[in-house]
């Protein structure tokens, strides 16, 4: 017999309602699902090429729970690792990021190339052949791991789409990203690792909702506006687009400077001239129309279920993985074009830790209003219903509707509802 | 060299501006820098010698921005801090490392516990500070507060002045 799970989502748009059950926020069962029906079978954000320039370089990073080495052959070639020794199963590597030329697990200290060959083991002689044939005793590699234009994602199950199909018209949207360099770009120095107690999919939420921002934001408006011309003119206009597999965007005009391309009088006149030839160069590329697009419009993408990639007044890649139904981690990182001048590498950081970093004077109050959120559920005792029906009886969903996050949810009821309880 | 300060007047002014953060007396707090002055958070883990040009802060405050985090702090709307946490800081291993009257350096070790809706958090470092004396005493020209763990996973955000 099968006993059929309680409705997680109440979608009626005869009646313009949109409902989400707050147990999706603290079930544990909810999570072990998720686990399965999500993190096990999509696309997962990895690391950017850029953070692996070198032959030997490496870092380790947690992608859904699963400890993985991210590193660059000698051969230039891209791989990842799950970090578990195939003898006993310890770490493998314990550094956060470096550059070296093998693997070696201190335990009983077998040790492993760049491309994951075991190449050492005391007492080898004590092995059977039967344990030297198939790899056994390599470091195992992911099932799989594809870059898009150096955005390094592994998927779990060997078979299935790949990235590029999955990605599908999310790609338009990244293009209109990494266009902004003609070169490469590159994460900058500095990876900001947090964390808070709330579910993890309030922030997918949160990264694209144009709603929040006046309320939750004031005193990071009160800043920008105490320092004279710091705005332009420019209203926050625009809307949500679903881009189909679950990933949505918002993309919209606003008022701050972005260095790829629109300057604010703050900047000053060299700056302003800058960002003039930045754009200029950006019309010869790609033609009046997408050069506007690419300077004057903002946008926050979300690729189901946990990849971020923000290009507003800096651009931010995010990823996020639940620890439990209450408690997630966040590894953020700032993206920006490769040949960018000094001075306007400098304005971006700037911009990126006034309204983006956890010291900033945004990205706090987000934290803090995704714990309260989570905390709220408490109260009705895991019953209850969150609410994201703004504007669902438009045929062109604002920016500061809820159409975007509709679109995650759907996908996510989608995939577990597939996925048997 | 001769001395610039002692141990006991560095130790002094420094318990001092820890206690007008834990009252949450900000604008004294501010009044023990000089106009201009900076104030600086590098990444968990940064060296030292990390510049903000070319690397991710938590923060990198000009004195105006400092001025207006200030100001933010004080706010209803800086939501992650209203009501105001309660914190305390501890402050020891103060060192003089070297200049003179007009410019000398100093460190400190801190741990500083922040408790708020039933959640206690801890933020440990050390501080490194470029000092001055002026007529009105010891003054802060710059403040850098390294945080010493691996990463900010426990605290989630730094929405206080550690």
């Amino acid at each position: 017999m099968t006993v059929n799970a309680p409705a997680l989502l109440d979608d009626d748009r005869g009646r313009g309602v949109f409902r989400v059950a707050r147990l999706a926020f603290t079930c544990p069962h909810i999570l072990a699902r998720e686990r399965e029906a999500i993190f096990n079978n999509s696309w997962l954000y990895v690391g950017h090429e850029s953070e692996i320039p070198q032959g030997g370089d490496f870092l380790t990073r947690k992608v859904a729970g699963r400890d993985v080495i991210f590193t660059r052959g000698k051969d230039a070639t891209v791989r990842a690792f799950f970090n578990t020794c195939p003898h006993r199963g310890a770490l493998v590597c314990r550094e956060a990021a470096g550059n070296g030329a093998m693997f070696r697990c201190f335990y009983h200290s077998w040790a492993f190339d760049l491309e994951g060959k075991l190449i050492n083991r005391p007492g080898d002689e004590a092995y059977a052949q039967g344990t030297r044939q198939g790899g056994m005793h390599d470091l195992l590699r992911v099932p799989r791991l594809e870059n898009y234009r150096g955005l390094y994602f592994t998927h779990f199950q060997p078979t299935g789409p790949d990235l590029k199909t999955y990605l599908g018209g999310a790609l338009e949207y990244i293009d209109l990203v990494l266009d902004q360099s003609e070169t490469a770009m590159e994460i900058v120095g500095g990876t900001q690792q947090y964390g808070f107690d709330a579910n993890w999919k309030l922030l997918c939420e949160n990264s694209i909702d144009g709603y929040h921002g006046l309320p939750t934001h004031a005193s990071y408006f009160d800043y920008v506006k105490s320092k004279p011309g710091s705005l332009v003119e420019v209203a926050i206009k625009g809307r949500a687009f679903d881009l189909g597999n679950g990933h949505a965007v918002v993309q919209y005009t606003a008022p701050w400077g972005r260095p790829v391309a629109q300057a604010v009088p703050a900047w000053g006149e060299a700056a302003a001239q800058e960002v003039a030839a930045i754009k200029a160069r950006l019309v010869e590329r790609f033609g009046p129309e997408r050069a506007e697009r690419m300077s004057s419009t903002n946008r926050n993408l979300l690729v189901f279920p946990n990849f971020v990639m923000n290009d507003i007044m800096a651009v931010t890649l995010r990823t996020f993985f639940p620890d439990a139904p209450a408690k997630q981690t966040v590894n953020a990182w700032a993206l920006a074009p490769r040949e960018e001048s000094a001075a306007m590498r400098e304005l971006r950081l700037f911009n990126f830790l006034e309204f983006l970093g956890p010291g900033g004077f945004a990205t706090p109050d987000d934290c803090e209003a995704l714990a309260l959120c989570q905390r709220g559920y408490g109260s009705l005792g895991g019953s209850g219903w969150n609410d994201i029906s703004k504007g669902y009886q438009r045929d062109d969903p604002q920016v500061d509707d809820e159409a975007q996050m509709r679109t995650f949810w759907r996908e996510w009821n989608r995939r577990l509802v597939a996925q048997p309880a | 060299m001769s001395a610039v300060a002692t141990r006991s007047e560095l130790e002094d002014f420094l318990y001092l501006e820890a206690a007008l953060l834990d009252n949450w007396q900000l604008d004294e707090w501010l009044a023990l820098f000089v106009e201009g002055a900076r104030y600086f958070i590098p990444p968990a883990g940064a060296d030292d010698d990390a510049d903000p040009s070319t690397t991710l802060f938590y923060v990198a405050d000009d004195y105006h921005r400092l001025c207006e985090r200030v100001k933010r702090l004080k706010k209803r709307t800086a939501h992650a801090e209203f009501p105001h946490s309660r914190c305390r800081r501890m402050v020891s291993n103060v060192r003089l490392l070297g200049g003179d009257a007009a410019h000398f350096t100093v460190t400190s070790n801190f741990v500083t516990w922040r408790s708020k809706l039933g959640v206690t958090t801890t933020f440990f470092g050390h501080h490194v500070y470029a000092m001055t004396r002026t007529n009105d005493g010891l003054c802060i020209v710059s403040k850098k507060t390294f945080l010493d763990q691996d990463d900010i996973r426990d605290q989630g955000k730094i929405s206080i002045i550690p």
